[in-house]
């Protein structure tokens, strides 16, 4: 609008700073949108250079990362030993959540799920046998990430651990996770006492092949549908999941009735998954792993695809810069706490599960579910505004995903690391909290906003890499 | 004595409410000072200075927020730390229980409002350059707020508004008047058809003001900031906007405020007023064109040409109300004891305080500021006054880490008890500027302090505003009468009557 016409106009006003000045065109009947502004992330100066200049540049290939992302279609096709169908999987090897972490730098409840793996695979007779194991150079930790492979909380995963297959049936990708184990004392917070282990044995030689079973039958299930319907009934599929749990159950039940002869082993695992309202969790994240792994590796895309937490680093990936792990510590998130602990009790943040967020899901959806916004004594309120905000920092909306309450507008979906550093604004993540400790497993459930530290590096790795 | 130290990582609340909140914290018992701050260069240095940055903070970023406070007891300080959590959480709750959901740049600004057609920026110097390239880049007209930013981005956002044909206002503009709407800190003024162009904000305030005050009238009032006329920037803004008022079909008069511009700028207005069929009047203070040389007789020489009438009729009226002046003088200048012979100005607006210098120079003697103009000399210690002293209190020396002094008067207050207890002060000058954007309520601020100078020294007040500001004028005289201030209608009449004082005192 040239000066002409502006002194012809109604004055319209974007106020990007003091707030005191909208109120005085408020007060003079001014039209003026205040924005909420904050300094970006203070970035090497060089990178910033270059990310501006190869703008065109990085939003193409990020078009081109989400196209693949929103057409992505992950199906529940089978279940498998790990050893069997996990790529790179080993005899000897534990996959763990997170970016890649030593066993000396390790937290409490990833050691103790490591001691419980060894007791459960029968590599050691007791827990102090397991740490010693643990502690020596015969067993190999890899991230679940470098496998196409996600794991809740420890996220450990043990060669004999049966796991789901997803298919991606649009890109032919495959991704892998363990079955939920429920609440209470479980592997995946740490928890390592005979219970556990027990536990683990019933999944592997009752639910394991009656589920294989009913899958098998079923042909394969759409978990893309499962959890879109999920959304518009109160899920946001990280931190609640009993609604997507609820329709698996429908998809599966009258499968494990006709597949399964025994039948109390047929009760005995429906009402396992009818009393564990996360068991669809372990569904989800790898839904979302297949969704992310197949944008990998486009040059010059910012977008995240792979958000993570060993409970001592906090790790991304883009799909620009290959394999490499941008980290930082991670933080202790904001909980309400079971009865007896406190934050003191917490463990930094960990687990992949922050691969639902990554995919536009989890605390990027939680307008789609105020119910769990309770967990931090929050607003209806608080929940809509998380979500809006994260459209500020995504490439897209889904296509398929949506929020109710938002006109059924998609969840955002794909973070951007450069609107990230630009804006200040990091990803929201809901979570559940481990015990610092070995052996006690969740104490607490909350929110967080991830560190900065890791976009950080992600955005001047980037801008490295465009020199090349 | 316990100094107290805390971060907030991540969080960011803009500097004034910051500093209104750290006011609040200074206040509360057993608080030897405090200071709520974002951890940028700049504040951290004003920390260090203040003996406040303890050695966690120094790692501290843009992001993050600072906590400082200097209590007697270590005790005190989890009272201070709560209660900054308690004032924060306010704010915060204001924001989150705004119905509707705040864009967090311009392009989500835009997505709510596409048609906006201005940008109002005011976030810090460092980033604010950033945030106005984007608004030109969205065909925005952009009125920068924020001072301290770089030379360089100033001559590249200007260059790039004037391809594009739009409006680049400042850096460090801190008054606009568009579509008759006041900008940042700017006056209630009527509408009519005379326009300003002006490199200096306190001279844009008191010309409308003046302006609308006689009746008349403003069509846009176009700030550019102080350097546009200086050789580097080379009047870019100062002559688009000019063009644009002369294109302008409601504007029939044009004024010009200024300091004295670069001699190739001059060169280039003068040739654009040569080609401009409206009545331009230009005052680049310090230099007399037409007679006029200070901001009154500007705006009245516009106001006259406008109704009609001959200039000569409007200085006519003026020269009789200096010569009142005079009469006043003399009372004053009677209650006043043979070692009181100096004037001490303490300004606000940066431009008052130039133009008090150049009437003051009548005097024909040495004026010393810690902004000198012309041959003014620069004071050794701006804390301390020397002789004829005029100070302008909204240098960056005064304003560091604390709000402008047209909001916080507390510096100037204290200066004012300073300068009425020297018995050398005759005459203590003060600006008080209304309308939006400043103190809302300026006669609390001042009337303690008035009543109890004005028993020893002449205290000569001008109020910049106008009936229609939230403060309202007529209002704030009275008032500042009522408690012992000398008022007058305009900075230059305060500034001529504290001259015929100290004349009559020095004879």
């Amino acid at each position: 609008m040239s000066v002409r016409e502006l002194f012809k106009s109604e004055l319209k006003v974007v106020n990007i700073g003091l707030s005191s000045f909208k109120e005085s065109l408020d007060d003079v009947q001014i039209k003026a949108v205040q924005v909420d502004w904050r300094p970006p992330v203070s970035v090497n100066e060089k990178s910033k250079t270059i990310i501006e200049q190869k703008k065109t540049k990085i939003e193409k290939a990020n078009s081109k990362a989400l196209e693949i992302i929103l057409r992505g279609m992950p199906h529940l096709i089978g279940l498998e030993k790990a050893i069997d169908v996990i790529p790179g999987m080993k005899p000897n090897m534990l996959l763990h959540a997170g970016p890649p972490i030593t066993w000396e730098r390790m937290c409490g409840p990833m050691r103790g799920a490591i001691i419980g793996a060894l007791v459960y695979e029968g590599k050691a007779k007791n827990p102090d046998e397991a740490e010693i194991l643990a502690a020596s150079k015969e067993i190999e930790y890899s991230p679940c990430h470098e496998h196409s492979t996600v794991g809740p909380m420890a996220g450990i995963v043990a060669p004999s651990m049966p796991v789901f297959i997803l298919k991606n049936e649009e890109f032919g990708n495959h991704s892998f996770c363990t079955m939920n184990e429920g609440l209470g004392k479980v592997l995946r917070y740490g928890a390592f006492s005979d219970e556990v282990i027990q536990k683990l044995k019933w999944m592997e030689n009752v639910l394991y092949p009656t589920l294989k079973n009913a899958v098998k039958k079923v042909g394969k299930i759409d978990l893309k549908n499962i959890i879109a319907q999920a959304l518009h009934m109160g899920d946001e599929v990280h931190n609640r999941n009993r609604a997507a749990t609820s329709l698996l159950y429908r998809s599966l039940a009258p499968a494990i009735v006709k597949t399964c002869d025994n039948h109390q082993y047929a009760a005995d695992v429906l009402e396992f998954i009818n009393r564990n309202d996360h068991f669809f969790l372990n569904l989800s994240m790898p839904a979302c792993k297949a969704t992310l792994d197949a944008a990998r590796n486009i040059n010059n895309s910012s977008v995240v695809v792979a958000m993570t937490r060993n409970g001592t680093d906090f790790g991304i990936q883009l799909s620009g810069t290959g394999s490499e792990w941008f980290t930082g510590l991670a933080d202790v998130p904001d909980a309400l706490f079971f009865p007896g602990y406190t934050k003191d009790d917490a463990n930094p943040d960990i687990g992949d599960s922050s691969i639902t967020e990554t995919n536009g899901l989890g605390g990027f959806a939680i307008a789609a579910s105020p119910a769990i916004v309770q967990f931090v004594g929050g607003s209806t309120n608080d929940a809509i505004n998380y979500t809006q905000q994260m459209y500020e920092i995504c490439a897209a909306e889904n296509s398929v995903y949506q929020v109710p309450y938002l006109n059924f507008r998609g969840t955002p979906t794909g973070i951007d690391v450069v609107k990230v550093i630009e804006k200040n604004i990091l990803p929201f993540i809901d979570t559940g909290v481990a015990h610092k400790k070995p052996g006690i497993g969740q104490v607490g459930a909350g929110v967080l906003s991830a560190p900065v530290e890791p976009f950080k590096k992600a955005y001047e790795g980037l801008a490295d890499n465009l020199t090349k | 004595m316990f100094i107290s130290g805390k971060i907030k990582k991540g969080v960011y609340f803009d500097s004034v409410t910051l500093m209104g909140i750290g006011k609040k914290i200074s206040e509360m018992d057993g608080v030897i000072d405090a200071a709520v701050v974002m951890g940028t260069k700049e504040n951290k240095a004003i920390l260090a200075a203040a003996g406040l940055l303890t050695s966690q903070l120094q790692n501290s970023g843009d992001t993050d927020l600072l906590i400082c406070v200097k209590t007697e007891t270590e005790e005190i300080v989890k009272n201070t730390n709560d209660m900054v959590d308690e004032l924060l959480n306010k704010v915060k709750k204001k924001v989150d229980t705004n119905e509707e959901y705040l864009p967090k740049n311009i392009n989500g600004a835009l997505t709510i409002m596409p048609d906006a057609n201005l940008a109002l920026i005011s976030v810090a110097g460092a980033y604010a350059g950033y945030e106005a390239k984007k608004a030109l880049e969205r065909g925005l007209h952009v009125m920068l707020f924020s001072d301290n930013v770089p030379l360089e981005k100033e001559i590249e956002l200007k260059k790039m508004a004037q391809k594009k044909g739009l409006l680049l206002m400042g850096p460090d503009c801190g008054t606009a008047i568009i579509n008759g709407v006041p900008l940042g800190f700017a006056n209630v003024v009527n509408r009519g058809s005379i326009g300003v162009v002006a490199a200096s904000g306190t001279g844009l305030q008191e010309v409308t003001s003046i302006i609308s005050n006689e009746g008349l009238g403003i069509s846009q009032a176009i700030g550019t900031g102080g350097r546009d006329i200086k050789k580097d920037v080379g009047g870019i803004m100062f002559i688009e906007a000019l063009k644009a008022l002369a294109e302008d079909e409601n504007t029939k008069v044009i004024l010009l405020v200024s300091k004295p511009p670069d001699i190739a700028v001059l060169k280039r207005i003068d040739n654009l007023i040569n080609d401009i069929s409206k009545p331009v009047i230009s005052l680049f203070l310090g230099t007399e064109i037409d007679g006029i040389y200070t901001l009154e007789e500007a705006a009245l020489t516009a106001v006259s040409i406008l109704k009609g009438k001959e200039p000569d009729e409007f200085f006519e009226k003026l020269k009789s109300r200096d010569e009142a002046l005079k009469q006043l003088a003399k009372q004053e200048a009677q209650k006043r004891n043979s070692n009181q012979k100096y004037i001490r100005g303490l300004f606000s607006g940066g431009t008052f305080c130039t133009e008090a210098q150049i009437i003051v120079r009548k005097l024909n003697t040495i004026i010393y500021s810690n902004v000198p103009f012309a041959t003014a000399i620069k004071l050794k210690d701006s804390l301390i006054s020397y002789k004829h002293t005029l100070i302008d209190m909204g240098d960056d020396e005064f304003t560091s880490g604390r709000p402008h002094p047209m909001i916080d008067y507390s510096l100037r207050n204290k200066r004012i008890l300073q300068e009425a207890k020297d018995p050398q002060t005759a005459v203590i000058l003060l600006d008080v500027v209304l309308g939006y954007g400043s103190n809302t309520d300026p006669v609390s601020e001042l009337s303690d302090l008035i009543q109890e100078a004005s028993k020893k020294v002449a205290v000569i007040c001008s109020v910049t505003g106008t009936n229609k500001d939230p403060q309202n004028r007529v209002y704030v005289e009275q008032a500042l009468k009522n408690i012992g201030a000398i008022v007058m209608p305009s900075n230059a009449a305060a500034c001529k009557l504290a001259v015929e004082i100290v004349q009559i005192l020095g004879d």
